[in-house]
């Protein structure tokens, strides 16, 4: 946090503090005016209280509505920092377990809870404080010893109370998330699975299911009400109990009915901002996991390691050769990749083959700097792929990536982003190569797509995907599943088109469709990480082996 | 209902130590000002400490029952809310956004919260407190009174001013604010893509620039929505002012005493609080609100066609307990708010033990048409009969008993593989459970799996390929050995080769002597068929026996520009093997490639047009026929799974 936000900080603490004493003040004042007015002085002698009266009660609207204005332009600002700081952590790429979007949600949302550690917590907490520190103040020139009993009331509402409910709340929370987890699962059964059900019979049985884990849910809700009801309750005693001592104190020291009075409203009212704060220390069990959780995805370790002093990217064209590759995904006991090798010359095109899980696309992501391989090494015209920038080694191997993402924008800036400078005629060439064109006039260039736009079917998702990569046109284009999703026909129509389309291309393709493979420079068949099989396609298909039994079965279930 | 009175009786109970403990705050103030103006003796402190204690147990009472009265409240909602959820069956169900369904009977009731447990009491005691303060003060001082009285309403009347005012406000900025909201969330969800483009780093500037353009939005809202509590705010603390200043001058001129000065002055906020109490409490509970009007409307909503109740009391599942004859008589089906009819004027018998693949692009009304035998939609016109009775006279259940369904995303519960495979059969034993697994080419995985039988699928089948799900769903169906019709919509979609090979395997065995109507669009898949029909917008456009493979005129492409060769360059390939019958399939998809053959091979079962085979070239020859067959078995043994180990 910088100067300026500190700044802005102070500025918010201070007006809810100023709130918060206006309110003290107007208390004070109408209670020193009427009591002192109770002894007849002349005139003169209230009218700094009646001034007083009344400048509090203005002020202390006013300050509340500029510690709200400030308190939330502070937390907006707050907010956004630590998006992007979060944006910046997230940059270079992470190991996959980062990768979930429900996870990628819960981070999005865990932002927020910067907002409210300082718009619920910290700006009402220390304004709290200095209000009790007032109040306190007061007591000590009036009646030291009621300030001491005050300072004990107000430490027990407002430091104990809220520390018991932070505690109540990290209890209960670790017991209602799991509770509301198997509530909202049973719940997803139900609505996502209601064919299943229907068709089975199985409806009675899924119902009694979820109302089951709604009674458990609702047993823990409301013996967590009773719990924060305690709370309520004990803030409301200790308010009562300090003032009610206040009293005794005062009036056994024979302070007077001026001073009494004052005192015992003093207090009362010191209270009012104190109070709330048992129900911050709920809210900041959820905070602090919240900011945790961010600190743990900000200080996770990058996949790949950034060289010091980036090599320079070497000029075209490209050779890149793979030497005995190995590559294992977090603590896996098998590595996905298990010395495989692999040379691309410019204008080459391979195809790699495989049941999922081979370790294909964990090739691709070595090429791409995602992962860090465990052994062996990529060249890049004789240069190891490690001494680049990640950046750079992305521009030079890149192109269609698995579970590609549609932004919400329009079509054109979805596209656009592999081509920022691409013109229409590149756009439309791209679009049609990927044929994308029908869709796209039918949609048209400037609809908005994605969460709240026009929803994108998985086979115009991959397309567009594949426009993208096409737009993009890196040295060596990598293509990782591009038919997936498709149809028969289109993924038919797709591939025949891809293969031309990257026709003295570098190209790595990714595939399990073996359909106009014979077209390709080599074959290499993975399975379990390893190369079982290399050659072209012809030689493939003589001899015995998986890639023949795979054509094979692809012929059967196509055609007779 | 008796969970619905136990509730009312818990939010009599909140709302009554709301109204109490509100009370005796006035009670407190009586006392303190009697304290302190030294009317009453300290022993009074006592009577204090007394009320403040009960004051304690109330609150306690009000937060314990409104947590009570929320989850009962929340947990008869949600009991009607899924009660009424199967009641709409999951073909209207897929009208709603399903998942907004699930969001609104899980995260979305507990909005109510702030609704039950804030906003009910406190307009409660917003409705008792201040009326009684008020009758207190007059009885008190007259002057003191009439000021309150007069700036009480203000505060209602300020307050629903400025609410309107904000509500515009907000509603002007609300796109820009969801969307500006939005922004981050989509960024992140799609960093692999911008990174994959080297777009990543330049996203961070635009993050900056949203962010700004967000924050001035949400303070532009924020200035006119604070206004309401500074407006409150100035109402309650002036009117305190005005009441405190003239009494203070009263005192001067010995027209008032200090016992009631005091409890004046004590007394007159607490006329204001529960106001602006109920108005904070306002618009986090209209969040609550909207979720139950969402609720509700789920609830009365679509006060449909209920499936007409069999006039039978005695409706049975249909005559017979064998494969039966299906007959569609002229049916149509629309869905609520579609114009076009989902199919129109269907005809189509279905012989007992036939297998009919359903062919056409999708949205051409094949999955409606299961969903019609499934009675998930009914007819709006014709009727559906079984073995001569009509569908609609027989009890569901008992008829969806006789059906084993796969669907097109077969949703697999978060429960052990063995508990998914013994959905339609509970009473199975684990020997079935693996009978059926193996019938479905499903055992050699699950086997391999950690816990076998008993490991858990996870959320939606998450720990599952999507080949192996699909075979789960099989081995459910195969689960239900007694059931004589089999109803499967594109059971190999989205398989590989491999996995896709061993379903159809699969699926053979399971429609053996049974009724099939198979939704396919894969060749495989449709030449298991004895016949193919080819559903086209609503309509039959081509109902062809397997084995007659005469060419019926395929409907026109319905888009489709391509008139390329799907394949690299191995034209001669389709003068071989079966050729395309312009027939059945996937002319509309797949044009003009060989128009002009046709010349239907002998003895070939398929009514399938295949592709031309880009690595088979024309000259294959009466062996390939033989190693076809060999082929055959080749796959057969190959049902290892591909999709296996992810």
């Amino acid at each position: 946090m910088n100067r300026r936000m500190g700044l802005r900080l102070t500025w918010a603490v201070l007006a809810g503090a100023g709130a918060d004493l206006a309110g003290l003040g107007l208390i004070a004042a109408a209670a020193w005016l009427i009591t002192r007015a109770a002894e007849q002085p002349p005139l003169a002698a209230l009218s700094v209280a009646i001034v007083a009266t009344r400048a509090f009660a203005t002020g202390k609207g006013v300050l509340r509505y500029a510690e709200r204005l400030t308190g939330h332009d502070v937390a907006l600002r707050a907010q956004a920092a630590t998006r992007e700081e979060l944006y910046e952590a997230l940059i270079p790429p992470r190991p996959p377990r980062h990768g979930g979007a429900d996870l990628l949600s819960r981070m999005v949302d865990d932002t927020e809870a910067v907002q409210d550690l300082l718009v619920r917590a910290l700006i009402p907490a220390a304004a709290a404080a200095l209000t009790g520190l007032a109040a306190v103040v007061v007591g000590l020139f009036v009646l030291p010893v009621t300030a001491l009993v005050l300072v004990a009331g107000l430490a027990v509402a407002g430091v104990l109370l809220p520390a018991l409910t932070a505690a109540a709340a990290r209890r209960w929370s670790a017991r209602i998330a799991p509770a509301r987890a198997a509530l909202a699962g049973s719940v997803a059964d139900l609505v996502h699975g209601s064919a299943d059900l229907a068709a089975y019979g199985a409806e009675d049985r899924a119902l009694t299911a979820a109302l089951a884990a709604d009674d458990d849910l609702a047993a823990l809700e409301r013996r967590q009400a009773r719990v924060q009801a305690l709370a309520l309750a004990g803030g409301t005693l200790v308010q009562g109990l300090t003032v009610a001592a206040i009293v005794l104190l005062a009036q056994g020291a024979e302070a007077g009915p001026v001073a009494t009075a004052v005192l015992a409203l003093t207090a009362l009212v010191s209270f009012e901002p104190v109070l709330p704060l048992a129900a911050a220390g709920e809210r900041m069990a959820g905070i602090t996991a919240a900011l945790r959780r961010l600190k743990e995805v900000r200080t996770a370790p990058a996949a790949v390691a950034e060289p010091r002093d980036p090599a320079p990217v070497p000029a075209p064209p490209y050779t890149v050769e793979v030497e005995d590759l190995v590559v294992r995904h977090a603590d896996a006991a098998r590595p996905a990749l298990d010395g495989m090798s692999l040379t691309l010359t410019p204008g080459r095109r391979v195809a790699l083959v495989g049941p999922s899980g081979a370790g294909k696309s964990s090739l691709l992501s070595a090429l791409m700097r995602l992962v860090e391989p465990e052994a062996g090494r990529v060249l890049v015209n004789g240069a190891d792929l490690r001494a680049f920038a990640s950046d750079d080694a992305r521009t030079l191997m890149t192109g269609l990536t698995q579970d590609p993402y549609v932004f919400q924008t329009t079509l054109r800036d979805n596209l656009r982003l592999a081509g920022p400078e691409a013109g229409e005629e590149e756009l439309a060439r791209a679009v049609r190569e990927a044929r994308l064109e029908q869709w796209v006039e039918r949609t048209g260039w400037d609809a908005q797509l994605g969460e709240d736009g026009r929803t994108v079917s998985g086979g115009q998702l991959q397309r567009l995907a594949l426009a993208r990569a096409l737009l993009h046109d890196p040295p060596v284009l990598l293509l990782d599943e591009p038919a997936e999703a498709l149809d028969e026909e289109t993924a038919d129509r797709l591939m025949a088109d891809l293969l031309d389309a990257t026709r003295g291309r570098t190209t790595l393709l990714v595939t399990h469709r073996l359909r106009g493979l014979e077209d390709v420079d080599e074959i290499v068949v993975l399975e379990e990480g390893r190369v079982i099989q290399r050659g072209t396609h012809a030689e493939l298909v003589a001899a015995p082996g998986y890639y023949r039994d795979l054509w094979e079965s692809e012929v059967l279930t196509r055609s007779r | 209902m008796r969970a619905e009175r136990s509730v009312r009786r818990h939010l009599a109970v909140t709302l009554a130590a709301a109204v109490v403990a509100g009370l005796l705050v006035l009670v407190q103030a009586e006392l303190l000002a009697g304290v302190l103006s030294g009317r009453f003796a300290a022993t009074a402190l006592t009577g204090l400490v007394a009320v403040v204690a009960l004051r304690a147990l109330l609150a306690w009472t009000q937060g314990a029952f409104a947590g009570r009265t929320a989850t009962g409240v929340k947990s008869a909602l949600r009991r009607r809310l899924l009660e009424r959820l199967q009641e709409l069956g999951p073909a209207r169900l897929s009208d709603h956004r399903s998942g907004e369904l699930v969001t609104l009977a899980g995260r979305g009731l507990d909005r109510l919260d702030a609704y039950l447990t804030g906003y009910l009491p406190a307009v409660a005691v917003a409705g008792v407190v201040p009326v009684a303060v008020l009758v207190r003060l007059f009885a008190a001082d007259l002057a003191s009174a009439v000021i309150v009285l007069v700036t009480l309403p203000l505060i209602p009347v300020f307050g629903a001013l400025v609410g309107m005012t904000t509500k515009a406000v907000t509603e002007r900025q609300f796109h820009a604010l969801s969307r500006l909201g939005g922004h981050f969330l989509d960024v992140v969800r799609g960093l692999p893509t911008l990174r994959a483009f080297g777009r990543a780093r330049y996203q961070a500037t635009v993050i900056r620039q949203v962010a700004d353009a967000h924050r001035a939005a949400t303070m532009r809202t924020l200035r006119v929505a604070f206004l309401s509590s500074l407006v409150l705010e100035l109402c309650a603390s002036l009117s305190l002012a005005l009441v405190a200043v003239p009494i203070g001058l009263r005192l001067l001129g010995g027209t008032l005493d200090l016992t009631t000065a005091l409890l004046v002055l004590l007394l007159a906020p607490e006329a204001y609080l529960p106001l602006r109490a109920m108005g904070t409490r306002f618009h986090a509970s209209m969040e609550g609100v909207a979720a139950a009007d969402a609720a509700f409307a789920v609830l009365d909503g679509a006060a449909d066609p209920e499936p007409a109740t069999p006039a039978k009391a005695a409706a049975s599942a249909g005559p017979g307990r064998g494969a039966p004859r299906i007959e569609l008589e002229n049916v149509t089906v629309r869905y609520p708010g579609r114009d076009d009819p989902a199919l129109f004027g269907v005809s189509l018998t279905i012989e007992p033990g036939e297998r009919v693949a359903l062919v056409g692009e999708s949205g051409g009304g094949k999955s409606t048409l299961l969903h019609l035998l499934l009675r998930f939609v009914e007819p709006a016109e014709g009727r559906v009969l079984v073995d001569g009775a009509d569908l609609r006279e027989l009890d569901p259940r008992a008829w969806r008993d006789r059906l084993a369904f796969v669907p097109q995303r077969p949703h697999l519960f978060a429960t052990s593989v063995a508990g998914n495979i013994r959905l339609g059969a509970p009473e199975a034993t684990p020997d079935e459970v693996r009978r059926a697994a193996a019938a479905a080419r499903a055992d050699e995985f699950v086997e391999r799996l950690p816990g076998g039988y008993d490991t858990p699928v996870g959320e939606r089948g998450a720990n599952l390929s999507a080949g192996q799900r699909q075979r789960v769903a099989l081995a459910r169906a195969f689960c239900r050995p007694h059931a004589p019709v089999l109803l499967l919509d594109e059971p190999t979609a989205r398989l590989d080769g491999r996995s896709e090979a061993a379903v159809v395997a699969a699926t053979a065995e399971l429609s053996e002597g049974r009724t099939a109507v198979i939704v396919a669009h894969r060749p495989a898949m449709i030449e298991l068929a004895d016949r193919v029909v080819r559903l086209h917008e609503g309509r039959v456009v081509s109902d062809t026996a397997a084995h007659r493979r005469v060419p019926s005129p395929a409907p026109p492409p319905p888009d489709n520009p391509s008139s390329e060769p799907p394949s690299s360059g191995t034209p001669v390939a389709t003068s071989s093997s079966g050729a395309s019958s312009a027939g059945v399939s996937f002319s509309d998809a797949r044009p003009s490639h060989s128009p002009s053959s046709g010349t239907p091979s002998s003895g070939a079962r398929s009514p399938d047009g295949p592709p031309p085979e880009p690595g088979a070239p024309g000259d294959r020859t009466a062996d390939d026929e033989q190693a076809r067959s060999g082929r055959e078995e080749t796959v057969r043994a190959g049902r290892q799974d591909l999709g296996g180990d992810r």
